[in-house]
């Protein structure tokens, strides 16, 4: 079967610096593929080329094996791919429904959708229906995004996310800067969104999380990915091993 | 919502859509500071009024008050736009200034008094004001320079350039249609063309703003750039957008300014511009961006001018009124400061915020 989103040999340099050195990478569709690797392995320039944020100097890009270029976010998120950005990238003055559609608004039928008024109620239903999907913590439709909790915030942010992305949805560290609590709510919003049949990719450092949540765990090191597990047939020391290169030592 | 369903098993009330009764402080308190600015322009009115019934609350009096305010509320639609994307705009006053200018000069250019004439007059203060509004637009968003330098520089530029277009000197080019029936005129009875415009255009900007997709655009720019610029706004283009409009507002005030005073007001702009930011924030639209409304605005520069009005007319020196104003002005932003510390999140690093969150809180609940 061809995978979600594949990239083959990807390469990518900044002056003499080889940020990527033909990185391969693959997600499947309703699994959750893990990408880790220590500080300075290649990550976040591997995310941001697959979200059209950067472009590669080599390489391909597939989606269901059909090669794409990303020139642009724009691009990225046409083909069905979404980005839950660490920080969120909400407004904190607008309310759920409006940082749900920002960017997308639905337009009213006919002049007056030219005229540039808005359909809020098709754009409340879209959102009541996002939220519900995952059941997402959102208390308010109305309330300004900006007076919520992190938790709930973190909600409408994967709500969105998760529902614009038809294919393929990255995780940057989700739970980076959570407490106890909502980590587990994010942890049970991602197993949501793999379970509407979407790839998530789930980029984070805490190595427990990593096993608690993905189905299969890639390890990047030195612009390349060398290794791909099943997440159940791995262990802790295995996935630092391979990360810090201890592995390859003891192999050697 | 009166769907109450369980989602995956797990019971609603931690999960889901509850009641949208329920506004948030933030909205609250918000929705009071525009009821609070009303209120005070209630009790600044009734006070004149208790102490000189006999010519403040007259329908001529009222007629003066809306012939002051009307252009000031015309640049306050523009200056409401950008101070709520987080900009600033100090250059409407030369603006105002270069656009009765260059009117004047296409006026006296094609000569005659007639309706013709002051159409094509107008269309050029329109197109000019629109046009400097762009480069202001360009600099801020594109160039990258803060708005207060941008709009300070090209207010001296664009006033040295009507100064030197002019020799210094007023120009007495309005026509003569342009004076009796906008700047003079009546649309019925006492009410005055220049209210009516002004009006139009105020109710206009409020469509705009707070039913559009424009409008709810310049408000997200304005909360978090950089999150619209990730999900693919056009944030640049929005911002030069927006500072057009600024100058155009500033262009439909240049030419009633000209059928006002019948002539250019090269000296007389200095303050127009903080004035119009002065009711801008009193009328609770933030500096900090994203949040304000019209409305607000336009009472906020009513405070002012009624202000005026009334110190004169009960033998007070109209001195006052900056005073007033000016103590006004910092209430409005220790408020709008106070708002934003007591919502916590509006506007702070959202990463930061949940990270107190997590020692501060057990859950999200």
């Amino acid at each position: 079967m061809s995978y979600a989103l594949e990239a083959r040999e990807i390469l990518r340099h900044y002056g003499h610096v080889e940020a990527l050195r033909g990185c391969n990478f693959t997600v499947k569709a309703g699994e959750v593929t893990a990408l880790i690797g220590d500080n300075g392995a290649g990550k976040s320039t591997l995310v941001r080329i697959l979200s059209g944020t950067e472009q590669p100097n080599g390489g391909e890009i597939l989606i269901e094996g059909k090669p794409v270029v990303f020139d642009s976010p724009a691009a990225a998120r046409d083909a069905g791919i979404e980005t839950v950005f660490q920080d969120l990238a909400l407004c904190p003055h607008l309310n759920a429904v409006q940082n749900m559609y920002l960017g997308r608004e639905v337009p009213r039928k006919g002049l007056m959708g030219k005229l540039g008024f808005m359909d809020y109620d098709a754009m409340r239903v879209g959102s009541e229906d996002a939220f519900r999907d995952l059941g997402a913590t959102v208390r308010s439709l109305t309330a300004n995004v900006g007076s919520m909790s992190g938790g709930q915030r973190q909600s409408i942010a994967v709500a969105r996310s998760a529902a614009w992305a038809s294919k393929v949805l990255f995780f940057d560290e989700p739970t980076a800067a959570l407490g106890v609590v909502q980590k587990k709510n994010v942890l049970d919003l991602v197993r949501r969104v793999r379970d509407k049949g979407i790839g998530v990719v789930f980029i984070s450092h805490s190595m427990p999380e990593v096993l608690d949540i993905a189905d299969r765990v890639q390890v990047m090191r030195r612009g390349r990915t060398i290794a791909d597990y099943k997440a159940s047939e791995t262990n802790l020391e295995e996935l630092v091993g391979a990360m810090t290169g201890r592995l390859d030592e003891v192999n050697n | 919502m009166s769907q109450n369903l369980s989602v995956n098993g797990e019971p609603k009330s931690d999960f889901g859509i509850m009641e949208e009764e329920k506004l948030s402080i933030l909205k609250k308190i918000a929705a009071m500071q525009t009821f609070q600015i009303l209120g005070i322009l209630v009790v600044i009115t009734a006070i004149f009024s208790a102490l000189a019934p006999d010519s403040f609350a007259t329908a001529f009096n009222l007629r003066n008050v809306v012939i002051n305010v009307s252009i000031f509320a015309i640049l306050g639609v523009g200056m409401t736009f950008v101070i709520i994307t987080a900009g600033i705009d100090l250059s409407v006053g030369s603006v105002l200034v270069f656009s009765s200018v260059m009117a004047c000069k296409a006026i006296q250019g094609m000569g005659g008094q007639g309706w013709g004439t002051t159409l094509v007059g107008t269309l050029v203060a329109l197109v000019v004001a629109t046009l400097w509004g762009a480069i202001n637009g360009w600099l801020v968003a594109v160039a990258k320079v803060p708005a207060f330098i941008v709009t300070l520089g090209t207010s001296l530029a664009i006033l040295g350039v009507s100064q030197i277009i002019t020799g210094g000197i007023d120009l007495r080019g309005a026509t003569d249609t342009l004076v009796n029936k906008i700047g003079f005129g009546n649309v019925y009875s006492q009410v005055p063309v220049l209210g009516i415009i002004s009006l139009v255009v105020v109710v206009a900007g409020g469509v705009l703003l707070h039913k559009t997709h424009f409008g709810l655009t310049t408000y997200a720019v304005g909360s978090n750039a950089e999150a619209c610029r990730r999900v693919g706004i056009k944030v640049n283009r929005h911002l030069i957008l927006v500072y057009s409009l600024m100058g155009f507002t500033a262009g439909i005030a240049g030419i009633l300014s000209l059928a006002m005073y019948q002539q250019t007001t090269i000296a007389g702009q200095s303050t127009t511009a903080l004035t119009v930011v002065a009711g801008v924030v009193i009328g609770g639209t933030s500096l900090f961006g994203g949040y304000g409304s019209i409305f607000g605005t336009t009472v906020g520069l009513l405070i002012p001018i009624v202000l005026q009005a009334g110190f004169i007319i009960i033998g007070v020196v109209p001195f006052w009124q900056n005073v007033v104003v000016g103590v006004f002005l910092v209430a409005a932003v220790y408020v709008d400061t106070a708002r934003r510390e007591a919502a916590d999140g509006g506007g702070k690093s959202l990463k930061k915020r949940s990270y107190k969150e997590s020692i501060s809180r057990k859950g999200n609940k």
